[in-house]
C-alpha cells in the first residue's frame, strides 16, 4: 500500500526558513509512523533528521507531532491515519534540525524541581523502608512518565510564557511531594510557588490530552496547589 | 574539511547512561569530578525497557537465600559463569536492592509495607526444587523506574551531562587508558574527554539480528572501541533470544507475562511447555522456551502454520492484568490492536539479550587477556562487559541486577583507583586522530556512488537470523563468516549522503553499521567454532553440552580481516556442572 508523508525541515545552518519534503512510499500494514521515517531516511533521503531508539513508547525519543497531534511516532500505526500524513517537531521547542527539537531546556527544568528523594531521617541499615501499599498507590500515574515532551509542547501556559515549569517538571515534581517517603516539600516551595511554578498553569488539560502515556499532569498540578496552600496555612 | 577539536577534563568519565553507568558515576560523583557521554538523553536509554524485575534473595514473599539464587544463575548460565563473579551478584543483589529504594525507586510493596517480590522464569527455591517469588518489581516498568531514579540522583550529585555524545575511539598510551574521544551528536565536532579513568556501560548488541527486542541504540558500539585497541572480547556466540518477542515488530512481552502465568500455546492450542520441560512448563529459563517455541514453529504447529504462537493471558482476569501487566497490556493494544484480557497474543522469538562482552575482573577492570591481567583507567559493566555472570543464559531479572550491583560496584573501585592517582597522565598528541580519520573520512563518501548503509545493513540482520539464530550448523554458521567478510570489504565502500556536521545522524548510524559489522563477523565465528549445545548457543550438527572440550570461555581478538582466539578457564568455587533440566 502507497503512503504520503509531509514532512517538516528545517536545517537553521543551511536555510532561514522551514519547508516541507513530499514523500509517497510503500508501507506495509504493520508499520508505525517511525518505521516510515526510518524507510523513508534510509531509502529515499538519508539528511532526514528524527530521534528514535527503543521502538516501544518507553524511551520517549521519538515524540513528534502527527497531523496536529502530538505523538510517539513508534507507537502510531500508518493504518490508523486518514490521508496525508503530516509530521512535525513538537511545537515551541526550538528546532533544531527536521524532527530534533532542542531539549536541554527541557531537561533542565527537570532538575529545578529537585527530582530526588528528599528524607531526613536514616533508613534502615540492610532493610527497605516500609510504605504501605495504599501509600505507594499515592503516585501510580506520577512516576511512569517518560519525559517525551509532548505535554509541554502542548500546554498554552508553556507557549504563553516558555520559562514555566511545565507539566512534566510538574508531574515530576507530585512523584517526589507525592511519595509518603519524601520529606522535601519545603525545600521546593520556592519553585514551585514561584512566578515559573505551579499558578502558571491554565487547567486547559491540554497535557493530559497530548500525554501518550495517558498520565494526567494537571491532576498533579492541583495536587501540589493543595499541598503547597496546606503548607502556607 | 577542518574538524573542530574541543578538550575536556574530568576524573572520570562514564560512557553510556543506562543503570550500569548512572550507578557508577553516582558513585564516583561523591567525591570527584565525574562526567557521562551518552548516545542518547540518559532517561532514553534501554535499561528503562525492562520490564518483569530485579532479582534479589530479600525473601518478602516467601522463605529465600543467596545461595538458592546462586545455584539458580550457575545452572541457568548452563555451568558457564564465573561462580566467583555469579556470587559476588546474587549476594550484592540484598544491599544493591534496599541501596535503590532508600534512593527512591517505587517498588511496588506487600501488604506489610516491604519490597514486592513475583515469579519469574529460571528462579525457584531449595536449589532448584520449589517455587520462587524473587523479582522485586514496579508493576512492569522496573527498569524505567530504576533508571529515572538514578538519573535524578546524578542530577542531585552535580554529575556533568553530555547528552548525544557519541563514543569515537578510547585514548590509550603504554597500556593505559586516558580518556576517550567522542563526536557531538548535535551540533558536530570532535571533543577529547581527558580522564584518568573511564568506565564503559554501552549496552548491549542484539541489533545485528533482523527480529530483536532491542532499542535502536543497541549497536554495540562499546564493542568496537575495545576491538580497535586490539583488546579482546569474551563469549561473544552467546546471545539470548527471548521467547515472546511480539509478531513481526520482535519488541518484548515481558516475561512478567509468563512470572504471572500465562500460557503458551500452539495451533492445536496445546501448552506446547509440556513437551519440552514437563515440570517448569513456562517457567524453564529462555533459551529452553525459546528453543520450544522455535521448534514449534519449525514443524508447522505455529499459528496458522505461520510463524508465530499465541501467549494467552486471559485466564488471569481483567484485575491482574491491569496491575501486573498493565504496560504489556497496552503495548499488545498498540501495535497489534489485541487485547490480551480477551484474545490471545502472537508472539514469536526475538534476538534480546548479549551474554558475551568485553571481559572484566570482579572490580570491572577491563582484561586485555585471557589471564589476570588488566587495562589500568578502563572498566565496563553491565550488558556490554563479560563479568561473567550470565555464562551462556541469563535469567530473567538477573540483567538489571548486573548493572545495578557491577555498576555500584564499578564505581566504587573507580573512587580508589582515582584517590591513588593525583594528577592525569599526560595525553598523547595524536588523540583525536583516528577518530578524526574515521569520520572525516565518511563525510568525504557525501554525494559518492557507493553502497549505501541500507543495503549492508539488512543484509547483515537477515542472514544473522538465517544462520546465527536460535539453532545453528556448521554450514550456516560457515556461511555467515563469509558473509560477514563480504559485508565489511563492502563498507570500505559505504556511502552517505549527508556531508555536513550538524545534527547528522546518518553519519552516526554508518559508523555503528561499521562497528555491528565488526562484532557480527566475531560472533558467526565464536559460534562456528564452539561445537556444542549449552545455553543459547544451539548446534544442531552438535547435540548434546561437551564438558570435556567446550567447558572454557571464548576470547576473541579482531586482527584486520582475521579473527584470532584464545580460550580461558570457567571459574567453579561451588557446582560442579550437572546434566540441566527443567
Amino acid at each position: 500500500m502507497e503512503r504520503t508523508f509531509r514532512i517538516y525541515r528545517f536545517n537553521p545552518e543551511e536555510a532561514k526558513e522551514p519547508h516541507y519534503d513530499t514523500f509517497t512510499i510503500e508501507v506495509d500494514q504493520t508499520w508505525t509512523v517511525l518505521d516510515a521515517l526510518n524507510a523513508i531516511k534510509w531509502h529515499h533521503d538519508g539528511t532526514l533528521a528524527f530521534r528514535r531508539s527503543c521502538r516501544h513508547g518507553i524511551c520517549g525519543s521519538c515524540a513528534v507531532m502527527i497531523n496536529g497531534k502530538n505523538e510517539l511516532a513508534c507507537e502510531k500505526l500508518v493504518a490508523s491515519l486518514k490521508g496525508v500524513i503530516t509530521i512535525e517537531p513538537l511545537k515551541q521547542f526550538p528546532v533544531l534540525r527536521d524532527l530534533m527539537v532542542e531539549q536541554e531546556e527541557f531537561f533542565e527544568k527537570l532538575r529545578l524541581v529537585k527530582p530526588w528523594l528528599i528524607n531526613h531521617t536514616s533508613p534502615p541499615t540492610d532493610k527497605e523502608r516500609l510504605q504501605s501499599p495504599e501509600d505507594r498507590r499515592v503516585i501510580d500515574g506520577m512516576w511512569e512518565c517518560i519525559l517525551c515532551g509532548a505535554c509541554t509542547s502542548a500546554c498554552p501556559a508553556f507557549w504563553d510564557n516558555d520559562s514555566f515549569l511545565g507539566p512534566a517538571a510538574l508531574l515530576k515534581a507530585f512523584r517526589y511531594v507525592g511519595d509518603t517517603r519524601d520529606e522535601g516539600l519545603d525545600e521546593r516551595v520556592g519553585i514551585l510557588d514561584s512566578k515559573i511554578g505551579v499558578w502558571r498553569c491554565h487547567t486547559i488539560f491540554n497535557c493530559v490530552e497530548a500525554c501518550p502515556k495517558s498520565l494526567n499532569p494537571t491532576d498533579a498540578i492541583v495536587k501540589l496547589r493543595k499541598r503547597l496552600v496546606k503548607e502556607k496555612l | 574539511m577542518k574538524l573542530d577539536v574541543t578538550y575536556h577534563k574530568h576524573d572520570v568519565v562514564v560512557v553510556g547512561a543506562g543503570i550500569a553507568g548512572l550507578y557508577a558515576a553516582l558513585k564516583t560523583s561523591a567525591e570527584v569530578d565525574t562526567a557521562v557521554i551518552s548516545k542518547v538523553y540518559p532517561t532514553r536509554s534501554h535499561s528503562g525497557a525492562a520490564q518483569g524485575g530485579c532479582a534479589a534473595s530479600l525473601g518478602n514473599v516467601m522463605e529465600d537465600h543467596w545461595e538458592w539464587h546462586l545455584y539458580d544463575t550457575v545452572r541457568g548460565s548452563d555451568f558457564l559463569g564465573d561462580q566467583d563473579a555469579q556470587e559476588l551478584l546474587v549476594r550484592d543483589a540484598v544491599p544493591a536492592m534496599y541501596e535503590m529504594e532508600h534512593l527512591g525507586v517505587p517498588f511496588d510493596r506487600t501488604e506489610d509495607g516491604k519490597i514486592a517480590q513475583r515469579p519469574f522464569g529460571g528462579h525457584f527455591g531449595n536449589f532448584g526444587k520449589s517455587p520462587m517469588s524473587r523479582s522485586c518489581f514496579a508493576a512492569d516498568r522496573t527498569g524505567h523506574a530504576q533508571l529515572h531514579c538514578l538519573y535524578e540522583q546524578c542530577l542531585k550529585h552535580q554529575v556533568r551531562f553530555y547528552n548525544e555524545f557519541f563514543g569515537l575511539s578510547l585514548i590509550m598510551e603504554d597500556g593505559v587508558c586516558r580518556g576517550i574521544v567522542a563526536w557531538d551528536m548535535q551540533r558536530g565536532g570532535l571533543h577529547v574527554f581527558h580522564a584518568k579513568a573511564v568506565h564503559l556501560a554501552t549496552g548491549g548488541h542484539a541489533r545485528c539480528w533482523k527480529i530483536t527486542s532491542t532499542a535502536m541504540a543497541n549497536t554495540g558500539d562499546g564493542l568496537g572501541l575495545i576491538m580497535h585497541q586490539q583488546l579482546p572480547l569474551e563469549d561473544m556466540e552467546f546471545v539470548q533470544f527471548h521467547p515472546t518477542g511480539l509478531w513481526k515488530h520482535g519488541i518484548l512481552v515481558s516475561e512478567a507475562a509468563r512470572g504471572e502465568g500465562g500460557y503458551l500455546l500452539n495451533d492445536k492450542g496445546e501448552r506446547f511447555m509440556e513437551t519440552y520441560a514437563k515440570a517448569k512448563m513456562e517457567l524453564a529459563p529462555r533459551d529452553v522456551v525459546s528453543r520450544a517455541a522455535q521448534t514449534e514453529i519449525n514443524d508447522g504447529r505455529g499459528i496458522g502454520g505461520q510463524d508465530y504462537l499465541h501467549i494467552d493471558l486471559r485466564h488471569l482476569g481483567r484485575e491482574k492484568i491491569m496491575t501486573r501487566l498493565p504496560q504489556v497490556r497496552e503495548l499488545a493494544l498498540k501495535f497489534m490492536n489485541r487485547d490480551m484480557i480477551t484474545d490471545p497474543i502472537p508472539i514469536q522469538p526475538t534476538a534480546h539479550y548479549s551474554m558475551g562482552g568485553m571481559p572484566t575482573n570482579l572490580d570491572t577492570q577491563v582484561l586485555r587477556d585471557a589471564g589476570k591481567d588488566a587495562v589500568p583507567g578502563l572498566y565496563a559493566s553491565g550488558e556490554c562487559a563479560c563479568v561473567s555472570v550470565h555464562g551462556a543464559n541469563r535469567l530473567g531479572t538477573n540483567s538489571t541486577l548486573e548493572c545495578a550491583v557491577f555498576g555500584r560496584r564499578g564505581g566504587i573501585k573507580m573512587l580508589d583507583y582515582v584517590r591513588a592517582h593525583a594528577g592525569h597522565e599526560d595525553l598523547p598528541g595524536d588523540a583525536a586522530d583516528a577518530a578524526r580519520e574515521q569520520v572525516e573520512h565518511l563525510l568525504s563518501t557525501a554525494g559518492s556512488n557507493g553502497v549505501r548503509p541500507v543495503e549492508l545493513r539488512e543484509r547483515l540482520q537477515l542472514s544473522m537470523g538465517e544462520n546465527a539464530g536460535v539453532f545453528r550448523s556448521a554450514e550456516g554458521l560457515a556461511r555467515q563468516v563469509q558473509i560477514c567478510q563480504e559485508l565489511r570489504q563492502q563498507y570500505r565502500n559505504v556511502t552517505i549522503e549527508d556531508g555536513g556536521t550538524y545534527a547528522n545522524s546518518e553519519l552516526t548510524e554508518a559508523i555503528e553499521l561499521g562497528n555491528m559489522l565488526d562484532y557480527a563477523y566475531v560472533i558467526a565465528h565464536c559460534a562456528l567454532q564452539r561445537t556444542e549445545c549449552r545455553g543459547a548457543h544451539w548446534r544442531t550438527d552438535h547435540p548434546g553440552r561437551n564438558d570435556k572440550e567446550w567447558h572454557k570461555h571464548t576470547m576473541s581478538w579482531l586482527e584486520g580481516d582475521q579473527i584470532r582466539l584464545d580460550y580461558k578457564p570457567v571459574v567453579i568455587t561451588r557446582f560442579q556442572p550437572e546434566e540441566r533440566k527443567y
